[in-house]
């Protein structure tokens, strides 16, 4: 019998020569009369070890990593193909620490199943809670979600079940027939990548989480708003949803019952700001990324004006859990008003960056010892931005903080979608606070004036502190405009910009004085 | 890819997904897919088709950096100047690739062989930095770019010759 063997076939793994892996293996293989069958399996999100490769023994399946195609020949000679020792060699994959202490409950398939496969879904778990979901009511299953205690993914943690319950709501009041289920897959922030690793590794789970978003609105129609930067992602998604027509889960009547649900990828076309609800949902109408005055709600005039359910991928990808293990199970992890998991996603200047699901509650400093492991570049750690580019920098001094949504606000931060980028001692964060301001003057969509306007000032600014131009003044006038971007602009893209810009400024303010020749570690010391 | 009459193609395209609900963005990428860019031309078409103002779609193509109205060269590069890749030295990766090919972003190099523009993340913030290449409607994103791994890389994509298929 053939053995099987995995690589990945996400864009991190590809990025670092998957396929060509891949093609090596074959072929040693097929010049050693070897059978073997590989499987383009997800990522295990371990990203530093990539392309991890897996081989399925009697004693499970054992990982190496990180291999180049020029390892094949040397690990045939170790014996791969029964889990041979090799420098190579990381052992069982389920027991490597950073895998096995992890809470994997939207990520439980990332890596384990070949993403295009139904029956591999079917055989771990997958569709159960869809099945349960349509023998249910509308009510009972947003009564599910609201036990789970389930809060949006996406950055602003609103509660989910709040979100479904007005848009079931809206039926009754008006009659409308068309509701919208709309998935933000618009993944912009810097630092994070965990919804490109689900879609990429376990497409259905969120195909199964709108499902049942549909059921519980009385929806039928959805859509997946992706980036156009995920090229591998929208190849996975696009290939899962037409499996998932022709095997009934999606279409008319889904598995045989009176409910129905149609599906529809659809591309973004490289602008950030459609990562905010409402500027999506002009995008997906065809007009410009322009965000919309709230209110009214998307739940209440969402997309094409009708009551719409938009949620970010892990949002509903946590959906099919809740569902099949009920919802007191899924609020049995976390803490506080935090409930559940969240994929955190160590990135940037990070030893072992990769993609870590835990529950709410341990520390950032946990998070960056124990899984990431200190520096890439083996410096001294010194600031981390959470919650991508519109997060503070948190200083080490804030390492401490636990990881839930109401820590992270009392600090003046946010957790947002769960991106934790670290950067070393040779950062210059005058020039990250910079950077701030000038990535929301590029991205703004223009219809506000204190986002629009307010960050090229910010730039501006910035560049006279930095050029110690009246700096006391500029200081002042850097404050007053964070106090303006904040208060008075329309969406959360000038109003957290000012979050990176102030810690910077607040922890890090020597960067921002004239001695700015002196290297970092150096000025630190001093 | 042969080149397809532009006339013909664009408005295939339209026909195709003129009905589609929000049809505007799909357009556009499907005749982006088909030319490499959106010709002046396709824009009173789609206007008409979809019952919008010439200035609406333009202000649509206008908005979105992914839209080009001109050819693009035959390999874009594109470099990721977000924070994870800055944290990895990106911003050095940048200056080495503006230098490596004698160009700024939003440039193309001579006899239009490579563009060069920044992105703001692809998702692959563990690896970085990162760099997207696109030759001929074909894609693949490269991890853990530094100067000396660019330089390959171009070496690599000079020697190819042009297709043509």
């Amino acid at each position: 019998m053939a053995i099987a063997i995995y690589i990945p076939c996400d864009t991190t793994a590809l990025a670092l020569g998957a396929d060509q892996v891949a093609l090596a293996l074959a072929a040693a293989a097929a010049a050693r009369g070897e059978e073997v069958e590989i499987i383009r399996n997800g990522s295990r999100g371990l990203c530093w070890l990539e392309p991890l490769l897996e081989v399925a023994t009697d004693a499970g399946r054992i990982a190496y990593g990180p291999v180049g195609p020029g390892d094949i020949d040397a690990l045939f000679e170790a014996g791969l193909l029964r889990g041979g020792d090799h420098p190579l060699c990381l052992g069982a994959v389920e027991k490597i620490p950073y895998l096995a202490r992890q809470q994997r409950l939207t990520f439980a398939r990332a890596g384990v199943i070949d993403p295009l496969s139904l029956a591999d879904y079917l055989a771990h778990g997958g569709f159960q809670g869809l099945d349960k979901a349509l023998a249910m009511r509308p009510q009972q299953i947003i009564d599910e979600v609201k036990a789970s205690g389930l809060r949006g993914r996406g950055g602003a943690a609103f509660p989910t079940a709040i979100k479904w319950q007005t848009v079931l709501d809206a039926a009754a009041d008006s009659g409308q027939a068309a509701k919208y289920i709309v998935c933000n897959a618009d993944e912009g922030d810097s630092g994070t990548f965990a919804d490109r690793l689900l879609m990429e590794a376990d497409p259905f789970s969120l195909i199964e989480g709108m499902i049942i978003a549909g059921l519980a609105v009385g929806a039928t129609r959805g859509y997946i708003y992706l980036r156009s930067e995920y090229p591998n992602a929208e190849r996975i998604l696009g290939r899962a949803i037409a499996v998932a027509e022709q095997h009934g889960y999606l279409g008319p009547a889904i598995r045989g019952s009176d409910s129905s649900f149609q599906l529809q990828l659809r591309l973004g076309a490289g602008a950030y700001i459609c990562g905010e609800e409402t500027a999506l949902l002009e995008s997906l109408e065809g007009k410009r990324g322009l965000v919309r005055a709230k209110p009214p709600l998307p739940a209440v005039a969402g997309l094409f004006g009708r009551p719409t359910v938009i949620n970010n991928v892990l949002t509903l990808a946590a959906v099919p859990f809740i569902l099949a293990r009920g919802g007191a199970a899924y609020a049995d992890y976390g803490c506080g008003r935090s409930r559940g998991t969240l994929a955190l996603q160590l990135g940037g200047n990070i030893a072992r960056g990769g993609l870590v699901e835990l529950a709410f509650g341990a520390s950032l400093e946990q998070l960056l010892q124990q899984f990431g492991g200190g520096s890439a570049s083996g410096r001294p750690l010194r600031a981390v931005q959470v919650g991508g580019p519109l997060g503070a920098y948190l200083p080490r001094q804030q390492w401490q903080t636990p990881l839930d949504y109401e820590a992270f606000a009392d600090i003046g931060a946010m957790l947002g979608h769960g991106g934790v980028v670290a950067f070393d001692d040779s950062v210059d964060m005058a020039e990250q606070a910079r950077f701030a301001m000038a990535f929301c003057a590029a991205e703004s969509c223009g219809k506000c004036t204190p986002c629009r306007i307010g960050s090229t000032r910010g730039v501006e600014v910035i560049d006279r502190i930095r050029r110690g131009e009246n700096r006391g003044a500029n200081m002042a006038l850097l404050q007053d405009l964070c106090d303006t971007m904040e208060d008075a602009s329309l969406c959360a893209m000038g109003g957290l910009t000012p979050y990176p810009v102030r810690s910077a400024v607040r922890y890090f303010g020597d960067d921002f004085s004239q001695d700015r020749g002196i290297p970092a570690g150096e000025r630190d010391r001093a | 890819m042969s080149d397809p009459n532009p006339s013909t193609a664009i408005e295939q395209v339209i026909d195709r997904l003129r009905h589609t609900p929000g049809a505007l963005l799909p357009i556009l990428h499907g005749i982006q897919q088909q030319l490499g860019y959106i010709p002046d031309q396709a824009v009173p078409e789609i206007a008409a088709a979809l019952r919008r103002s010439r200035a609406e779609v333009h202000g649509v193509i206008s908005f979105y950096s992914d839209f080009r109205r001109s050819p693009a060269a035959r390999q874009r590069l594109q470099i990721c100047c977000a924070e994870a890749c800055q944290a990895r030295g990106s911003r050095q990766l940048e200056r080495h690739a503006k230098r490596a090919l004698g160009i700024d972003y939003g440039q193309i190099s001579a006899h239009g062989e490579f563009s060069l523009e920044p992105v703001y993340c692809l998702g692959n913030c563990a690896c970085g930095p990162s760099l997207r290449i696109d030759s001929g409607g074909q894609w693949r994103i490269v991890g853990r770019v530094d100067s000396a791994r660019f330089d390959q890389l171009l070496d690599e994509l000079s020697a190819v010759p042009v297709e043509v298929k």
